[in-house]
C-alpha cells in the first residue's frame, strides 16, 4: 500500500510529488497560485529565470512520451536548470544494470531532482523512497495510478476560465478504468470541493470501486454532460487495454464521442478539455475539439507554468534550521 | 525620539526631482516600473503625478532572487506586468527603500530578460546604508539612519507610512 506521507518532508512540505491524494487543499491552491506568477516568463523576451540555476533535472522515461516530456523538459529549462533526458529503453538496464544501480549513478552525478515515467503503478514511489535524501522525485505518470502535474494542469486550466471551484459541475468522460488522469484529476476536484464529479463511460470502462473516491457514475453521455460547467475527455488506452473491453471504436463514438449535438446539453459557456494525445473520431469530433469551448491547447501552454511552479517549490525549499 | 515621515511630501519631492531630471526625455520614451510590493505603491503615486504616457509596469524580483536556495519561493508571487517593450525606453525603476542593493540587481536583471532599455534611473522613497553591491539611487525620498538590528518597511497602500521596527 502506497503511503502518503513519503512525500512530504518532516516540515510538513512538498518534497516529492507522486501523487495528489492526501495534498490538502491549500497546498494544491498553493502551486496553482505559483504556477501563475509563472506565466508571466513566456511573455518575456528572454523566456528563462534564474531560479533553478546550477541544478541538475534528469527526465527519466521509461515510457514513451511527447508533451509530458517535452513541457516537463521546457519548464526546467525556463528555470534555468541543466535537464538531461535518459530513454531507458535504451541505457543500461536493457543491458542488465538494475535499476537501483542506475539510480546510484545518477545521484554519483550530482542529480537533484528525477522526473519518472513508469508503465507500472507505484514505480515514482518506489524510486522516491530509495534514492538520497537531497533527491525530490516527480512524479510524470505511473502506469494506473497517478499523474498529477496532469491534474494540477487542469486545474489551473479550469480556475482561468472558471474561477471558483465550488459551484462546478465536471464530467470526466471516457476510459476511467485506464486513466491515471482520471484518478489524479478526482482526487483534485473533490480535494477544491468541486459541487459534483461526475463519471462518464459504459461499464467495462469504469473501477469497480470508483464511488468510494465521491463520484457520480453515468454510463448515457447525454444525461452525464447535462448541465456540466467542464467537460474532459479521456483517451481510450488502447495499450493498456488487456482483452475486448469495447465492441469497436465506432461503436464507442456512437455512444460516447463528443459531438456538437451532444457538448449542447452542457452548459452554454462550458469548456472542453482533453489531456491529450487525441484520437479524434473515437473520443471527440474535430468541430469539438477544434471548437470555440475548446481549452485543449491552453492546457498545455499552462502545463509547462504548472511544471516550473512544482518544481520550485520542490527544490525551493529552505534547508531545514536556516535563518530566513 | 523616533521621526515621523510624511510619505505624501516625499513623494512630491520626488517627483519634482524627477521631472528636472526627465525633461530632456521624450515622454513618449519615460517608462515607470515598481517593485512588489512598497515599490508599487509608491510608482501608482509617482506615474499619477508626472502624468506619464505609457502604463505603469509592475515587477516582482522573486524569481531572480540571490537567495532562493536559502528561502524558497512563496506562493503568493505577483506576476511581473511590463505590457509595454522595455525596447529603448528610459526606465524609472522605483522601489520604497534601497538597503542592500540586492533587490535592484534582481530588478535590473529581470528588466534585460524583458529586453534593452535605453537607460535605468533609480528612484527610492529612502535609503538607509548598508549597501553591499555597488549600486545607488538617482532620486531619492529621505535618507534614513538606522542601526543595525532595526528594520524599516513601508505599510499601509491607503495611507502610506514608513515604519521602523526592532529586528
Amino acid at each position: 500500500m502506497i503511503q502518503k506521507n513519503i512525500q512530504l518532508d518532516n516540515q510538513g512540505r512538498l518534497k516529492h510529488l507522486l501523487t495528489l491524494e492526501g495534498l490538502t487543499r491549500q497546498m494544491i491552491i498553493d502551486i496553482l497560485d505559483a504556477a501563475e506568477s509563472f506565466t508571466s516568463v513566456a511573455g518575456q523576451a528572454v523566456k528563462k529565470v534564474p531560479l533553478l540555476r546550477g541544478k541538475t533535472i534528469v527526465n527519466l522515461f521509461f515510457e514513451d512520451s511527447t508533451r509530458t516530456l517535452t513541457t516537463f523538459e521546457l519548464a526546467a529549462k525556463r528555470l534555468s536548470a541543466d535537464v538531461l533526458k535518459i530513454n531507458v529503453r535504451t541505457s543500461a538496464t536493457s543491458k542488465g544494470e538494475s535499476l537501483l544501480d542506475m539510480l546510484r549513478n545518477l545521484e554519483a552525478m550530482h542529480c537533484d531532482m528525477f522526473v519518472v515515467r513508469h508503465a507500472e503503478s507505484g514505480a515514482a514511489h518506489f524510486i522516491a523512497s530509495h534514492v538520497a535524501p537531497h533527491i525530490s522525485v516527480i512524479n510524470a505518470g505511473d502506469g494506473r495510478h497517478a499523474h498529477p502535474t496532469q491534474a494540477l494542469l487542469d486545474m489551473f486550466t479550469i480556475r482561468k476560465h472558471k474561477g471558483e471551484f465550488a459551484p462546478l459541475t465536471v464530467a470526466i468522460v471516457g476510459d476511467i478504468m485506464h486513466s491515471r488522469v482520471a484518478r489524479s484529476q478526482i482526487h483534485a476536484l473533490t480535494t477544491l470541493g468541486v459541487s459534483e464529479v461526475r463519471v462518464v463511460a459504459p461499464n467495462s470502462l469504469i473501477p469497480t470501486a470508483v464511488n468510494t473516491l465521491g463520484v457520480h457514475v453515468y454510463h448515457d453521455l447525454s444525461e452525464g454532460l447535462h448541465n456540466a460547467d467542464v467537460v474532459i475527455m479521456l483517451r481510450l488506452q488502447k495499450e493498456r487495454m488487456q482483452g475486448a473491453n469495447l465492441p469497436s471504436e465506432h461503436e464507442y463514438f456512437q455512444r460516447y464521442g463528443l459531438i456538437p449535438e451532444k457538448m449542447a446539453l452542457a452548459k452554454p459557456n462550458a469548456i472542453v478539455m482533453h489531456p491529450g494525445p487525441i484520437n479524434r473520431g473515437v473520443e471527440m469530433s474535430s468541430e469539438v475539439a477544434d471548437g470555440p469551448q475548446s481549452v485543449i491547447l491552453e492546457q498545455v501552454s499552462n502545463g509547462i507554468a504548472v511544471r516550473m511552479a512544482v518544481m520550485s517549490l520542490v527544490l525551493g525549499r529552505p534547508l531545514e534550521g536556516t535563518m530566513t | 525620539m523616533q521621526t515621523e515621515y510624511d510619505v505624501n511630501v516625499l513623494i512630491t519631492s520626488m517627483a519634482n526631482d524627477l521631472l528636472e531630471k526627465l525633461k530632456s526625455l521624450p515622454k513618449q520614451e519615460l517608462y515607470m516600473v515598481g517593485i512588489h510590493t512598497g515599490g508599487v505603491w509608491v510608482a501608482q503615486r509617482l506615474h499619477q503625478l508626472l502624468q506619464l504616457e505609457l502604463p505603469l509596469a509592475s515587477l516582482d524580483i522573486s524569481f531572480y532572487r540571490d537567495d532562493f536556495s536559502r528561502i524558497g519561493i512563496n506562493p503568493q508571487i505577483k506576476p511581473s506586468k511590463l505590457s509595454v517593450s522595455v525596447d529603448n525606453k528610459h526606465i524609472i525603476l522605483v522601489d520604497d527603500i534601497l538597503h542592500t542593493g540586492r533587490t535592484i540587481r534582481a530588478a535590473m536583471n529581470e528588466i534585460f530578460d524583458y529586453g534593452r532599455p535605453a537607460s535605468i534611473l533609480l528612484s527610492v522613497l529612502g535609503e538607509r546604508q548598508g549597501r553591499e553591491l555597488p549600486i545607488q539611487a538617482d532620486i531619492v525620498g529621505t535618507h534614513i539612519d538606522l542601526t543595525h538590528n532595526q528594520h524599516v518597511k513601508l505599510t499601509n497602500p491607503d495611507h502610506l507610512t514608513l515604519q521602523i521596527s526592532e529586528i
